[in-house]
């Protein structure tokens, strides 16, 4: 076979293991020499595993030789964020209060992953407890987008994006509660899709906000993201919010193209707040699925503008209650104190760092008596007003699009002083959550300093089938097959 | 203008023991923030539901059955402190 | 001037499921410690709560049984406050679209039934159990305290009751009612010395025939029925004073010491709790469909009340009507004897008399015992008939209790059964007369304590076997 197996899509590695032209420890060895080359300067993993990974690829290529049909996933290395559950591995969520700790359980989307035969060889960097755009706030260091080493690979599954745009993972698992899977994979080049909120148990990721978040893949194609996605998607009796139905079934209609697609461009994300190198990326990609029978029309949906804000007020005020937990008394760290009560302050003094501080205290405060109404209570009326939107515009199309991120990757250090100019990031991403439908990004072009660019596609809650199709055609028709420049290697 | 909040008492609320100087930068960023949010005031939302969760579910609940517990000394041994069988924390300030 | 005390209760019952509100842990009492655990009621990261329909559905029924009103549509809040042992650092807990609404009790006290108003009752979770090293397990000189999370989760029901009632012996009556109420309906065994039933209380003071509320202070940690009126009272006599010297009484929390039988103030009054309930987003509305409403009202048994109300009109006195209807198990036994045919008031009588001193005895439950309803009806018909002495008829429920067998065999067994025939009765009384002409003689002169001479000598001859009432009886009529 040519060239380097790490850089192989999931869907060609099972397809050579199928055909006996690669085994899962071969495939596995040549990702453990890209990390080997890579992670020095990236920074992606917090946590890797090959002693397990091995043992998990032999399984995989026993099974293969005994001839076993074990499915797409079957050999695959795969890296998961690092705030899902893993049992026996250590699990930070890039926090200092979980230094050290060691899930009991795995994570539903996890033993899925294991189910389905993947080789799991690490747990991937992030923000810490996935707040951020930049990966940044991680209590480990920052990783480094690796398409250039002085910029963030976004956040806050930072970490399962570079994996995947580098090579020392063929696919990851991200999770995404503003844009956290989306936004790094635009500034990364990859596929990042957040599915419909529900669909992906959240059982055993540590949570963040928990009516928004969702699970979802990192990938190097739009094929390959949907094989993820079909692996840990489904009902789980031991999340409340999880999904009853049935998965939406995806793959028949992956290669439909776009002819007769109604795509919708949301005006208030379309428009000037992208750089212009950014929104040229994203009007060349109309054109083009235009030019291939998509119905373009732009729509405007008034509430967009209000998102971000009661983004900013929901997630932190579920936060403030999601990370109470973080005590001092079960796991984590813990500092002296004389009583119960200074040892939890002081433990949660030091063990969250400011990003995650300031919105405890924002969300505690939006929800204390007095404020409730004025902003919880005012931005959960905001978020019926965004669902409403959505609702109405896609009566009228098929799918709405957007730039993923205003801007592409910017560099270390260039925000974190102000958390505002951070949150802004996030603008065109929010939304999605908010509403609960399904969001992808996909890499459509690289901008004048050959940094990745993405167009996100959002269709309505359980629309996975026509949001792929339509993602799938995008990315056939920009053609973008870059790969960063290999720089990386050898680094250290 | 950016909200004026009592931030030393959102620090007690949220058990966070903040030096001086971190209660004044905090309390400054939350009040810009706070200051962007209240563009949602400007929103019309007379009569207007809130919405708790993105997708109408309802009654997702589970049997009274039994199922298997965790080992005792997997979870204890991630305990700071831990005494015999029980987790050890300094004593209460308060009382119940 | 006279005062009287205007008294709300909050009333806290662990539900008696299999599992856990939230997860599937076993509820049960008297586990090793910290064996009861998952990631859910441990609070460990990324587990997730799904609520335990049975739990919902036994508050459904006590809400039905008081005539609340059950939301159509109900929710769970975050009740956000920081305790060691409340492992997610908030509780879930219902704020306000609580299973039910409004209803009320009807309390007998001694002036009379007093109707209680209820304001809701919810479901929430139960919190570990804390153990405080140190000077005897205080709080406020403990070392350190150890944690349990065994309690952790399980599913607690928070009945609130308006602050209808005007005295601790009402609050206490109330509380009794209520507990009966649970038990009847399999809420719970309520049992008090475990935990499974505490309260908190509101009390205010007021001058008598004021309608104004007064400052109101709550009371918490009352453990038993005796202590939530020992405290009431106690806060009652600390207010009154307060008032007639012209003083104001401080809203404030205050706890419930056992041991002191005083109410502290607590000792951060002035952190006033914010508990920032918000809906808890791990979790879905719980709707109620009418069709599973009529299940569980068709379902619900004969309430304590009513019970009460059919045995005295089966001529049971208060007091027995009341013990029948709430000792466990004693109501359902006395049907049973009553439909094989016993004499309600005689079969009660054994069950507050012999049978309770027994279970005292052996420090057993009535279910563990043999004992039938038809046992009883035997017991009772052997008497009647006069086939058992009082005396020889409790050795013989003895005998039955202790597993020998139905009455009449264990009478037998132990050779206790009465001479019954007349005509045997008749000759042995004869038979004594004949032996005695003398005395026979001074009786009919009118020497009546000789009646009780020839009735033992009757006794002798039979026994001990016959009725020494009928034997008297004979002896009368001979002498006539
Ligand atoms: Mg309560
Ligand atoms: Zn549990």
């Amino acid at each position: 076979m040519n060239g380097d197996p790490a850089d192989l899509t999931i869907a060609a590695a099972a397809a050579a293991m199928c055909a006996g032209e690669l085994s899962a420890a071969a495939l596995l060895d040549a990702v453990r020499r890209r990390a080997a080359a890579t992670e020095a300067q990236l920074h992606a993993y917090l946590t890797l595993d090959f002693e397990g990974a091995e043992q998990a690829a032999a399984a995989a290529d026993a099974a293969l030789a005994r001839g076993e049909d074990l499915g797409p996933l079957a050999g695959i290395p795969v890296a998961v964020k690092d705030n899902m559950c893993t049992r026996g591995m250590e699990t930070t969520c890039g926090s200092r209060i979980l230094s050290g700790y060691h899930p009991p359980y795995d994570a539903t989307a996890v033993a899925r992953l294991r189910a389905a035969g993947a080789v799991l060889i690490g747990k991937t960097n992030m923000d810490e407890f996935a707040m951020g755009s930049s990966t940044e706030n991680s209590a480990y260091g920052p990783t480094r987008n690796p398409w250039d080493p002085e910029r963030v690979p976004g956040g806050s599954s930072g970490g399962s994006a570079a994996v995947v745009a580098a090579g020392s993972a063929l696919g990851a698992l991200g999770s995404d509660t503003g844009g956290s899977i989306r936004q790094p994979a635009s500034l990364c080049g990859v596929v990042g899709f957040k599915p419909t909120y529900g669909l992906v148990s959240r059982y055993g990721l540590v949570a963040f906000a928990s009516s928004l978040d969702q699970i979802g893949p990192f990938t190097r194609t739009v094929a390959d993201a949907a094989t993820l996605f079909e692996a840990v998607a489904g009902h789980d009796p031991s999340d409340a919010t999880s999904y009853r139905g049935p998965v939406p079934e995806v793959r028949s209609t992956l290669e439909a193209g776009p002819a007769g697609l109604r795509v919708g461009v949301v005006a208030e994300l379309a428009g000037e707040g992208n750089e212009p190198a950014v929104l040229a990326a994203f009007t060349r990609t109309l054109e083009a699925l235009q030019g291939a029978g998509a119905e373009v029309r732009e729509l405007s949906l008034p509430s967009m503008s209000y998102a971000l804000d009661a983004y900013y007020l929901i997630a932190p005020a579920e936060c403030s209650a999601n990370l109470a937990r973080f005590d001092g008394v079960r796991y984590g760290l813990r500092l002296p104190g004389d009583t119960v009560e200074e040892m939890m302050a002081a433990s949660r003094r030091d063990g969250f760092g400011p990003e995650v501080t300031r919105r405890i205290l924002l969300g505690t405060y939006a929800l204390s008596a007095g404020y409730y109404e004025a902003f919880y209570g005012r931005a959960q009326k905001v978020r019926t007003r965004v669902i409403e939107d959505f609702a109405r515009a896609y009566r009228e199309v098929d799918v709405l699009v957007t730039p993923t991120s205003p801007t592409t990757a910017f560099r270390i250090g260039e925000r974190t002083d102000d958390p505002l100019a951070m949150y802004l990031a996030d603008v065109g991403t929010i939304p999605c959550n908010l509403g609960g439908g399904p969001g992808i990004s996909v890499p459509v072009g690289l901008d004048g300093q050959g940094l990745p660019i993405g167009f996100q596609v959002l269709a309505p809650p359980l629309g996975e089938a026509v949001l792929l199709r339509a993602a799938r055609a995008v990315e056939a028709l920009a053609g973008f097959s870059a790969r960063p420049a290999p720089a990386t290697s050898g680094v250290g | 203008m950016p909200v004026p909040i009592d931030i030393a008492k959102v620090a007690r609320l949220a058990r966070l023991a903040l030096t001086s100087e971190e209660m004044e930068r905090y309390g400054a960023q939350l009040g810009a923030i706070l200051e962007h949010a209240a563009s949602l005031q400007a929103l019309d939302i007379e009569g207007v539901p809130p919405t708790a969760h993105p997708l109408p579910m309802l009654n997702a609940l589970r049997p009274d059955e039994v199922e298997e517990t965790l080992d005792r000394e997997e979870v204890l041994g991630q305990a700071p402190d831990r005494e015999g069988p029980y987790f050890r924390v300094p004593p209460f300030m308060e009382e119940a | 001037m006279g005062y009287e005390a205007v008294i709300g209760v909050e009333t806290h019952v662990e539900v008696a499921t299999r599992s856990k509100m939230f997860c599937g842990c076993p509820n049960g009492f008297g586990a090793e410690p910290n064996t009861h655990i998952c990631p859910v009621c441990l609070g460990l990261p990324g587990a997730l709560p799904v609520p335990n329909v049975r739990a919902i559905e036994a508050t459904v029924s006590l809400g039905l049984a008081l005539g609340a009103e059950i939301a159509p549509r109900s929710v769970f809040h975050r009740k956000n406050y920081f305790y060691a042992d409340l492992p997610k650092n908030y509780q879930i807990s219902q704020f306000d679209l609580p299973l039910c609404r409004g209803g009320h009790l009807d309390v007998e006290t001694e002036t009379g039934v007093r109707r209680v108003g209820l304001t809701r009752v919810h479901l929430e979770e139960d919190t570990g159990k804390s153990t405080h090293l140190g000077e005897s397990g205080r709080i406020r000189a403990a070392e350190a305290v150890l944690l349990d999370f065994n309690r952790s989760g399980v599913p607690l029901m928070e009945v609130v009751s308006e602050p209808d009632l005007r005295s601790p012996e009402e609050a206490r009556a109330y509380a009794a009612e209520l507990r009966a109420l649970i038990v009847a309906l399999g809420i719970s065994e309520a049992r008090l010395e475990e935990g499974q039933m505490r309260f908190d209380a509101n009390v205010s003071v007021r001058p008598e025939g004021s309608m104004a509320l007064g400052t109101k202070v709550e009371i918490k940690n009352m453990n038993s029925l005796r202590s939530l009126q020992r405290a009431l009272a106690f806060e009652v006599e600390r207010q009154t004073p307060l008032l007639e010297a012209g003083r104001e009484v401080e809203q404030e929390t205050r706890h419930w010491d056992e041991a002191a039988g005083v109410t502290r103030a607590g000792r951060s009054k002035e952190e006033s709790s914010d508990y920032r309930y918000f809906p808890e987003p791990d979790l879905v509305p719980v709707t109620l469909e009418a069709a599973l409403l009529e299940r569980l009202r068709s379902a619900l048994p004969e309430l304590p009340a009513a019970r009460r109300a059919r045995y005295r009109a089966l001529g049971l006195e208060p007091d027995a009507a009341r013990l029948i209807s709430e000792g466990e198990g004693y109501g359902d036994l006395l049907d049973a004897a009553v439909a094989a045919g016993a004499e309600a008031r005689a079969a009660a009588l054994w069950l507050s008399g012999e049978v309770t001193a027994h279970l005292r005895r052996v420090g057993m439950s009535l279910a563990s015992t043999p004992l039938t309803g038809a046992h009883l009806a035997e017991l009772d018909a052997l008497v009647a008939a006069g086939r058992l002495s009082a005396t020889a008829a409790k050795e013989v429920l003895a005998g039955v209790l202790a597993g020998e067998g139905a009455p009449e065999e264990v009478a037998a067994r132990r050779d206790l059964i009465q001479i019954s025939d007349e005509g045997v009765l008749a000759a042995a009384v004869a038979e004594v007369l004949a032996a005695h002409p003398d005395e026979l003689a001074r009786l009919r002169a009118g020497e009546q304590r000789l009646v009780g001479f020839l009735v033992g000598k009757v006794m002798q001859t039979t026994g001990g076997k016959a009725d020494p009432r009928r034997v008297s009886e004979a002896i009368r009529r001979a002498a006539q």
